[in-house]
């Protein structure tokens, strides 16, 4: 009898370690973290000084009209709202971003992405006005060129432009089709343009970018039934009524902060590092390597729109997310930028091209870490019970909006 | 234990090699989240002022404002004496460091950006992307000699 006794003992301590206290209350610890992913923790939107207007009324609305214009692409059939849709939160639910053609990446959510120093997957962009840029050359999304995008601004918002921007710069006489990015004859056209032809597109084409920057500064994250929770966790109150959360979304909670060390990465009130990791996310079949921030280090150091450039409005001291980014290292390959997790539950399917199509899956994927198909996965796994997958994802399913309606579109307080 | 029936010597094997398996496999899962939560040991060493390992130099690092806070980038100012405190100028400071519990380096790249004199020095592009012990390792290079020093931060 008293050997199994030993042994019964020591699995009911062993039981009790894993499982951390009781599901009912937190640890001092544990509120602690709580407090730190509230969104009365999110701190004032950061200001961006390489882009004067960030802050301008006109600009956003300038940016807004922009946001939504269709005519802003090679067909007249795609807008930054195409995939970025207000009603869903700013994505598009399917795996693989389709504009003009398919993208080789998912469609990220734009809520509280001004908070943000990096734009998208990879870091390419060092600002949201950079970031805007993107899409708009791209073959597969607006598959716009330079020249015509800057015309169709200059003729369809002249006023609106000159009143944020000033006056426009002369644009006739500039050939119909020419982008130094886009197909062989754009190229060579830009080519043919003159240093001064050049600086005049480019400076219209970077302001549209910095006008769509100033109303993405406005899609601000909201409320969700876990901040309620957190923030009368932060004030040391019980949280009653909505703001209490279930046996299960606790529990989930906990797994999160502690055995699941979800939190290592999606921390504070965005429930992300806006670091960039490599979690063994599979590739998908078909498409060629996709090496993450290793290949983007090149590309925002190569891009006339990233901080210290010429367009942008600020001094080199300014600019250190660029200066001080890691460069090099095996730390790159693979790696993604950490999502926000508020309002993930409504936003399948997961990853940087939509590999994983439900949470569940998302969940085991971080239990049982596989190995990256290339670099090395910086996440461990852990063991994964039947009711801790359920807990974690009652518990994701906090971070969704109290209203249920799109994120809140609204002037945030700022940094002075 | 009265409905445990009295059990031949096979069964009541069985039994303990499935407490003993329940035991394994709990602590088992007990030490993969001690691992990754583990707080910092309790005898870490968060002195700000400390000599290098090799005793050539005395080194302090302030943050340029308080407090650091986990996420932005901050800068902070490194006064590099001699062992009897006179201050180092000329001196040559490059940055590393990283998480030893997560096994990963620093998430940015920080950098010595200007020497302030009397042996002060400002280290810019620091930042610390997630909660837990850092440690900021600083390698010192003046008058030909170099040496380096570990310190502990935890946030």
């Amino acid at each position: 009898m008293r050997p199994r006794l030993l042994t019964t003992g020591v699995a009911l301590a062993a039981l009790l370690l894993a499982g951390a206290c009781k599901p009912s209350n937190l640890s001092e610890g544990e509120a602690r973290v709580v407090a730190t992913l509230s969104l009365a923790a999110l701190p004032l939107l950061p200001a961006d000084p390489s882009n004067r207007v960030a802050d301008d009324p006109a600009a956003a609305a300038l940016g807004e009209a922009l946001f939504f214009d269709h005519d802003l692409s090679a067909d007249g059939s795609v807008s930054c709202a195409s995939c970025h849709q207000p009603t869903r939160r700013f994505q598009d639910g399917i795996a693989r971003a389709i504009g003009i053609g398919e993208a080789d990446r998912r469609t990220m959510p734009l809520e509280g992405v001004a908070w943000s120093p990096w734009q998208f997957w990879d870091g390419r962009a060092d600002s949201l006005w950079a970031q805007a840029l993107g899409p708009w050359e791209n073959p597969v999304e607006h598959g716009g060129n330079r020249v015509a995008l800057v015309r169709q601004v200059a003729n369809a918002y002249r006023d609106e432009y000159e009143a944020v921007f000033g006056p426009l710069p002369d644009l006739t006489g500039l050939p119909e089709d020419t982008s130094p990015l886009g197909s062989e004859s754009e190229r060579a056209a830009w080519a043919g343009l003159t240093d001064d032809e050049r600086g005049r597109v480019d400076r219209v084409y970077s302001n549209m970018g910095k006008a769509v920057a100033a109303f993405e500064r406005t899609i601000a994250p909201v409320m969700t039934r876990f901040d309620r929770f957190a923030e009368a966790v932060a004030a040391g109150r019980r949280p009653e009524g909505e703001a209490a959360l279930s046996d299960l979304e606790l529990e989930g909670l906990k797994l999160f902060m502690g055995e699941a060390s979800c939190v290592n990465c999606h921390n504070g009130p965005r429930f992300t590092d806006d670091h960039f990791h490599n979690t063994g996310v599979p590739a998908v079949p078909g498409l060629p390597p996709d090496r993450g921030r290793a290949d983007a280090v090149a590309k925002v150091l190569a891009d006339p729109f990233n901080c210290l450039g010429a367009f942008s409005d600020t001094t080199p001291e300014q600019c250190g997310e660029i200066r001080f980014m890691v460069r090099d290292g095996e730390a790159l390959e693979r790696a993604f930028k950490t999502p926000s997790l508020r309002g993930v539950a409504g936003r399948a399917p997961y990853m940087h091209a939509g590999q994983i199509a439900t949470l569940e899956e998302v969940v085991d994927h971080y239990a049982s870490a596989p190995e990256a198909p290339s670099g090395r996965t910086a996440i461990e796994g852990f063991v994964l019970t039947d009711r801790g997958r359920m807990a974690l994802i009652a518990f994701l399913n906090t971070l969704e909006p109290m209203d249920g309606k799109a994120s809140h579109v609204g002037q945030a307080p700022q940094e002075n | 234990m009265t409905s445990v029936p009295v059990p031949g010597a096979q069964e009541a094997k069985m039994k303990k090699l499935i407490y003993v398996l329940v035991a394994v496999v709990a602590l088992a899962a007990a030490f993969v989240g001690w691992r990754m939560m583990a707080p910092p040991p309790d005898d870490l060493d968060l002195a700000r002022s400390k000599q290098t390992q090799a005793g050539m130099f005395t080194v302090a690092i302030a943050p340029e404002s308080e407090p650091v806070r986990q996420g932005p980038l901050h800068s902070w100012i490194v006064t590099v004496t001699t062992p009897d405190g006179a201050p180092v100028e000329d001196a040559t400071i490059s940055v590393d460091g990283g998480m030893p519990q997560h096994g990963h380096g620093l998430p940015t790249a920080p950098a010595m950006t200007a020497a302030l004199g009397e042996g002060r020095y400002r280290i810019e592009g620091v930042r610390f992307n997630m909660g837990g012990w850092w440690e900021l390792k600083l390698a010192i290079a003046a008058d030909g000699r170099s040496d380096d020093v570990t310190f502990n931060l935890v946030l």
